[in-house]
């Protein structure tokens, strides 16, 4: 085998020489027709090399059907699915099926679960209360996402620039950012609300609800990036001359993916707190049907709370909210194991899955 | 010390800045509060009202003289925000602070007593929960948590006023006292204080425990499996000692965090509670304020509302080095 070796050391280096030019690959990764002999130790690439549906069928498979596994494979985050997509489908699709809200349309206050004319029963003025959950939702998934993506997109961008930066950059950023974490949400939103004369547009309402939120996150996001920003592979991306930008892009967001995936679930449950509560009080301008429009109906309309004929109209949109505030938080339960490299490295192990229910428990303190 | 002033340069900073804001929202705003101000009092008055004494009026209710020039205008309206003078409620026909000052106590008390009730009983689950992991005991108390994590607390408090206010008539479903009772430190006074208080009190501190059971009990789990624990049993250190210095302290610790977020956000509940109840603290005077388009009450309801929350954080903040011993320095904290 020695012999072998040294004649094959020896041929090679021969060759290189009079091929010097050539450099054994097409630079695609590919070897080219000639068995790649002429590459040196340097030089050489992998012996087996992937065609493109293979490099495409291994990224699908590392990041869409693995944590597709893992979350299946928990029942929080299945149940979580299934509860949000069960919620989207009510915002997209079902408004095309289930005719819109309109007073008569039945009897008045039939209750809840009697006739499978109206399954969740009619309001007081015979509006068939499932249509008005259906047509609430579109708007209510609108601000959702409005809210969401407003904090997580600012927080993030606050939080690693101020730790990445560091210095004077920092502080203001920080500082800025602490004095709106200590002016309270909800009386903000609502005296912003009043004072600006908004609209019922949902994005607006969305991201007024979640005016200051971004704050947390931001400093949540600050911490994280301190700790991380020292870490050896951060110094040898630094090392290697990488920008700025790349190495927060490429090392440093994609360790934070937890935190921005809790926030944004997070915000996603105090829009719908916050703006099923404000529409209750009556202090956010609407136009059109919402939970808690339909709440504060049922409370002042019909006496919902103090007489039992009326207070099916009010546990049905109690009900919509608490469920899907329950999906989201049982979906960013599973999330997390998605993000988590232990729970993966086991999954790596076996596939089969592991129903153990040892995840990290991330769920946030507090809430109103 | 250095960073205790420095903690209380940047809470009256934060005041600052809300109580400029305000002075944007109300002076700045076309269309805004003092323009809905000034159309209102044309109508009340009539329109032979001078435009001289029409700016009269404006300053005496919001504080701010229209006719000066804008920083004299600033100036003023902060120097007697700070002086706690918030302009004249148009709606109660009172002074804002005589309006809302009272009303102070009694959100503080509802929200503080919720909030702690939450804490203290979340904590200890949660550590029972860690302790058992598991065991049935875990798995229902989780599977509560969860759902009363997702669960807002205006429901609980309507269905508190359904059935234990009106079905069952256990509890007043309004105000804060017996209306009969002559204020003071007696006992029938104190108790009816309190049972008025027990379901606003109990609908936040409800939806507030869930979220700090499920924490702690992560958290607890998390240092059951370290080292030092390790090594402190294998020094022979009594239970006790244990349970409470390594487990308690640095399972309670990121939770404290947390309680600056939840003074917050148990401020923004207590609007929507108050209301529910009827409950007359700053809350209830705020949506009151907003319903009767009273801008100067408005404002000031929101700016004591936040000074209660930034005397709150400030608290919280400061007594952070009794638990944490590495903030003790505060030079750490600054840092991470």
């Amino acid at each position: 085998m020695d012999a072998v070796g040294g004649e094959y050391a020896d041929s090679a280096r021969t060759e290189r020489d009079a091929r010097s030019a050539i450099t054994g690959h097409d630079g695609k990764g590919r070897r080219i027709a000639d068995g790649g002999r002429t590459v040196s130790e340097f030089e050489q690439m992998a012996e087996v090399s992937m065609t493109d549906a293979e490099r495409r069928r291994q990224w699908f498979d590392e990041r869409i059907l693995a944590p597709a596994r893992i979350v299946w494979n928990d029942w929080r985050a299945r149940f979580g699915l299934l509860v949000v997509a069960a919620y989207l489908f009510m915002g997209l699709v079902a408004p095309y099926i289930v005719t819109e809200p309109r007073p008569n349309q039945g009897p008045l206050l039939v209750g809840a679960f009697r006739t499978l004319e109206y399954p969740l029963g009619t309001t007081a003025s015979g509006t068939s209360i499932l249509s008005q959950v259906v047509h609430a939702t579109p708007s209510m998934l609108v601000m959702i996402t409005a809210g969401a993506v407003f904090t997580v997109v600012l927080g993030t961008a606050v939080g690693t620039v101020a730790g990445y930066k560091g210095g004077r950059t920092d502080s203001v950023l920080m500082t800025f950012s602490d004095i709106m974490l200590s002016i309270p949400g909800l009386p903000l939103t609502i005296v912003l609300a009043t004072a600006l004369q908004i609209q019922g547009n949902p994005v607006v309402i969305g991201v007024l609800l979640t005016i200051n939120a971004w704050a947390g996150l931001a400093r949540a996001i600050r911490s994280q990036v301190l700790t991380i920003r020292d870490d050896e592979y951060v110094e040898a991306s630094r090392i290697m001359g990488m920008g700025t930008p790349t190495i927060v892009t490429g090392d440093i967001i994609p360790n934070l993916m937890p935190y921005i995936t809790m926030n944004f679930v997070q915000q996603a449950r105090a829009v719908i707190f916050g703006s099923v509560g404000l529409y209750f009080l009556g202090v956010l301008p609407y136009n059109s049907t919402n939970w808690g429009v339909m709440m504060n109906a049922a409370v002042n309309r019909a006496g919902a709370t103090s007489s039992p004929t009326a207070f099916h109209w009010l546990l049905v949109p109690m009900v919509t909210v608490i469920i899907l505030a329950l999906g989201l938080t049982l979906l960013a339960q599973g999330a997390d194991r998605v993000f988590n490299p232990r729970v993966r490295a086991r999954h790596a192990e076996s596939v089969a899955g592991d129903g153990d229910g040892d995840g990290n428990e991330t769920t946030k303190a507090g809430g109103i | 010390m250095s960073y205790v002033l420095k903690r209380l340069g940047r809470s009256v900073l934060t005041i600052f800045v809300v109580v400029s804001a305000s002075f944007g929202l109300i002076r700045l705003l076309p269309g805004g509060p003092l323009d809905y101000l000034r159309a209102q009092m044309i109508q009340r008055g009539g329109s032979d009202l001078s435009s001289a004494e029409l700016n009269r009026r404006i300053a005496a209710q919001t504080n701010i003289a229209v006719d000066e020039p804008l920083y004299v205008q600033y100036f003023d309206y902060v120097i007697s925000i700070f002086q706690g003078d918030f302009g004249q409620s148009i709606w109660y026909d009172q002074s804002v602070a005589s309006v809302i000052g009272p009303a102070i106590p009694w959100t503080v008390f509802l929200t503080a007593t919720a909030l702690f009730l939450a804490f203290i009983v979340g904590v200890s689950l949660g550590a029972f929960m860690a302790y058992g992991e598991g065991s049935r005991f875990d798995v229902v108390s989780t599977a509560v948590g969860l759902v009363l994590n997702s669960t807002p607390g205006y429901v609980v408090a309507l269905l508190f006023v359904a059935f234990l206010g009106y079905r069952f008539q256990l509890f007043p479903t309004g105000g804060r006292y017996a209306s009969e009772l002559t204020p003071g430190l007696n006992v029938p006074f104190l108790m009816s204080v309190l049972y008025h208080g027990t379901l606003p009190i109990l609908s936040m501190a409800i939806v507030g425990f869930g979220g700090w059971a499920l924490s702690m009990r992560g958290n607890s789990i998390r240092v059951l499996g370290e080292d030092y624990l390790r090594v402190a049993r294998l020094r022979g250190l009594p239970t006790r000692r244990i349970a409470m210095r390594y487990v308690a302290r640095n399972a309670i610790l990121p939770m404290y965090t947390g309680l600056m977020i939840a003074i917050g956000t148990v401020f923004g509940g207590a609007v929507i509670i108050e209301n529910i109840f009827a409950y007359p603290g700053i809350g209830f005077y705020l949506i009151q304020a907003i319903n009767a388009r009273d801008s100067p009450l408005m404002m000031g309801a929101f700016i004591l509302i936040t000074v209660a929350m930034v005397i709150g954080i400030t608290i919280a903040d400061l007594t952070y080095g009794w638990i944490d011993p590495r903030a003790k320095g505060g030079a750490s904290r600054e840092s991470y």
